[in-house]
């Protein structure tokens, strides 16, 4: 104990002179005034002693517990986990409570609470639509938000030329990320990695510099306002109403996307992907089909993002080129890892954690992008699996007696 | 001629920038496989040190290029200072985790590191003290090339040269070229790999501090979000040149800073960033390893 409280002195101290420019001294060019604020330096030391203890212990617990129990505490979460959604007497009751509580909501707190349920719910979708080309496909992407924006944009800017109303934009704003998944799929099929994410990445940015310079079309760094809510079949609604239809609009969107996903992940096409994430030599060696695979990834992302993007302008009457930047992308992107790739209540999870903490956290609102930070960091560090680790699918030979050996 | 040598220049200064803190990504790639996301924040913060120095300085009322590499040299140390640091937080724990994690960490130490700078500094860009003078020999071509271009210029060169000689004559270089070879195998032969990436990563920083001192004294005004483009950029100019390439990094620099330059120049400013991703897809679909990357051969 005393040897880590010298060490957490040292590192202190280490802080201190770190952070003494930025704490300590504030300048100000423009008025020529300096501003000297020692007693920073103190809440730095302080600070920075009791967080390296923590760390400190932190670590030699993980550490220990990683020689003493091998994989115990990791058996123990999952075996938690894998009962839970083993026996159906535990996992009915809970789902059913999960669901009855999903449909009260909108009933129980104000329409503020709703539209930010309604936002964390699109970041859901976001996540699990990512997670095909992430978490399955092992496809880095990081200009995921692209195609989100390409389905605000079809709905606002159809709506505006057209008229059509948000039920025929639904499935155009799927249809055309779907489009520009492949579009932007054809020339990187080729690259692995690291190149493809800096190519997405790169996409990324272009999608928004077109959106705030094409100003003819998209209304340049101003956006788009006055989009039409989602409606049902012509009725006049409050926003209250509103904002609950949308809810459920949400809630059925979560169960679809959950339901297609899960499908999809057991098909052929699902298992073609996870075979490219796990090696893609072998697995075109195997006769697999690689530019299609990789596209169909890609495509169908896409497709989730456009779809959740039509949700977007609705639920929001307004879009600008803000609410899609690289930042979104690597929220987003976070869901999918901080949730654990490829698990969907993972995904769900890591979703509605990261989307409302933050919005709850606006007592500390100044603090909360700083927060959201460390915490990605920490997490990464002491639970690098994600919340909750996807289990492989292991088949036993009873089990699967009639099938297998096809793929 | 004038308008396109002036183009040319400008390029020529944007791109050895880019290629400053483009060396910072491709090196630490090179041996961990790593995307430092963060290094961009590393470079955004030696400029405000820079900043705070001799902004801190002037307004004390000292004044005269000699604050201006006094600054650059407390930036550097506390850059390096951070790139340590920030190697030992956030990335050291996470060596043996799976490809996805760092680069999340990464992620979060940048978004970190940026509202850091924001809430103990300010939001508004600052201005740079002026502290770079007019070379007065320079008075014919001075449209062409100012002498803070000039600078940027020389300096950049001159570290560049340092750098090459650095990996290739110097032990410590010959350790990071094995560590890079095999990490595995060097840390057999007797190199103490961690230290080698801790190293990395302080050189890096220092070459990511001198570009940030550089633009800062350049562009005359600085925020805490300027890490963000220019990290994005550079990390553009490794892979261009093939990443893990020190050359090649340099030389993305250049392409890209050349390519932006002209297009803005030519045919609009607006979209001068389309224009350097443009030529990044064009590049990798044609060189999927970069330019001067070796297409590595997949042993099965």
């Amino acid at each position: 104990m005393l040897s880590y409280c010298k060490k957490s002195l040292g590192i202190a101290l280490w802080f201190v002179f770190l952070t003494f420019p930025f704490m300590v001294v504030r300048v100000n060019t423009l008025k020529d005034i300096v501003e000297w604020r020692w007693l920073n330096m103190l809440w730095v030391a302080i600070g920075a002693f009791l967080l390296a203890l923590a760390w400190q212990l932190a670590r030699s617990r993980q550490a220990g517990g990683d020689r003493s129990e091998a994989s115990g505490a990791a058996e123990t979460t999952r075996g938690l986990g894998r009962r839970l959604l083993a026996d159906p007497q535990l996992y009915r009751p809970l789902l059913g409570l999960l669901a009855a509580a999903a449909l009260s909501f909108p009933w129980l707190v104000d329409t503020y609470q709703a539209n930010i349920m309604v936002l964390a719910l699109i970041f859901v979708v976001l996540g699990l639509g990512l997670n095909i080309t992430v978490g399955l496909a092992g496809l880095l992407d990081l200009g995921y938000v692209a195609f989100f924006a390409v389905g605000a944009y079809t709905y606002a800017l159809v709506n505006q030329q057209t008229g059509l109303g948000f039920w025929a934009c639904l499935p155009l704003g799927g249809l055309a990320g779907c489009f520009f998944g492949v579009l932007l799929g054809f020339p990187i099929l080729r690259l692995r990695g690291d190149y493809l994410a800096i190519v997405t990445l790169g996409f990324g940015s272009i999608a928004k510099i077109v959106i705030e310079n094409w100003e003819a079309v998209t209304g340049g760094a101003q956006g788009i306002a006055n989009i039409p809510r989602p409606g049902l079949f012509g009725l006049e609604m409050s926003i209250d109403a509103v904002t609950t239809y949308t809810y459920y609009l949400m809630i059925g969107m979560v169960l679809f996307t959950i339901f297609v996903t899960n499908r999809l992940k057991d098909s052929r096409i699902g298992r073609a992907w996870m075979a490219l994430r796990e090696d893609e030599i072998a697995c075109v060696a195997m006769g697999i089909d690689m530019a299609r695979t990789k596209l169909s990834a890609y495509a169908l992302g896409a497709f989730w993002a456009g779809l959740v993007g039509v949700i977007f302008a609705a639920r929001n009457t307004y879009i600008n080129p803000n609410s899609f930047t690289f930042m979104e992308s690597a929220i987003v992107l976070s869901i999918v890892v901080l949730g654990g790739m490829g698990s969907i209540v993972g995904v769900i999870i890591a979703a509605l954690v990261l989307i409302l903490l933050p919005e709850y956290l606006r007592a500390f609102s100044e603090y909360r992008m700083l927060i959201f930070g460390a915490v990605m960091v920490l997490m990464m560090i002491f639970r690098p699996q994600g919340l909750i680790s996807n289990q492989r699918r292991s088949y036993q030979r009873p089990a699967a007696a009639g099938e297998g050996g096809n793929d | 001629m004038d308008y396109f040598l002036e183009l040319f220049c400008s390029g020529l200064t944007r791109g050895s920038i880019y290629a400053l803190i483009a060396l910072g990504y491709t090196m630490v790639y090179g041996i961990i496989q790593l995307i430092n996301f963060a290094h961009g924040e590393i470079y955004m913060i030696g400029a405000f040190v820079a900043l705070i120095v001799s902004g801190v300085l002037t307004i004390y009322g000292f004044s005269g290029v000699s604050i201006l590499v006094l600054a650059a040299v407390i930036a550097m140390i506390y850059a390096a200072a951070y790139g340590y640091t920030l190697e030992k937080i956030a990335y050291r724990p996470l060596r043996n985790a799976p490809r996805l994690s760092p680069l999340i960490s990464a992620i979060g130490a940048s978004l970190f590191l940026q509202n850091y700078v924001l809430l103990a500094q300010t939001p508004d860009f600052l201005p740079f003290p002026e502290l770079v003078p007019e070379f007065a020999f320079m008075e014919p071509v001075a449209h062409i090339v100012g002498s803070a271009e000039l600078l940027i210029l020389v300096v950049s060169a001159v570290t560049m040269i340092g750098l090459t000689v650095l990996i290739k004559y110097t032990r410590i270089g010959k350790a990071m070229r094995a560590t890079q070879q095999d990490m595995t195998m060097a840390r057999l032969a007797g190199v103490n790999v961690d230290r080698v990436i801790s190293i990395t990563f302080v050189i890096g920083s220092v070459l990511a501090a001198i570009g940030g001192v550089l633009v800062g004294s350049y562009i005359g005004q600085i925020n805490f979000y300027i890490g963000f483009m220019a990290g994005v950029k550079a990390f553009t100019a490794a892979v261009l040149g093939g990443i893990g390439n020190v050359p090649g990094a340099v030389l993305g620099g250049l392409v890209l800073g050349l390519t932006e330059s002209f297009a803005a120049g030519y045919i609009s400013s607006a979209y001068e960033d389309v224009f350097a991703f443009g030529v990044l897809v064009l590049i990798l679909v044609l060189r999927p390893a970069g330019l001067l990357g070796k297409a590595v051969r997949q042993k099965v």
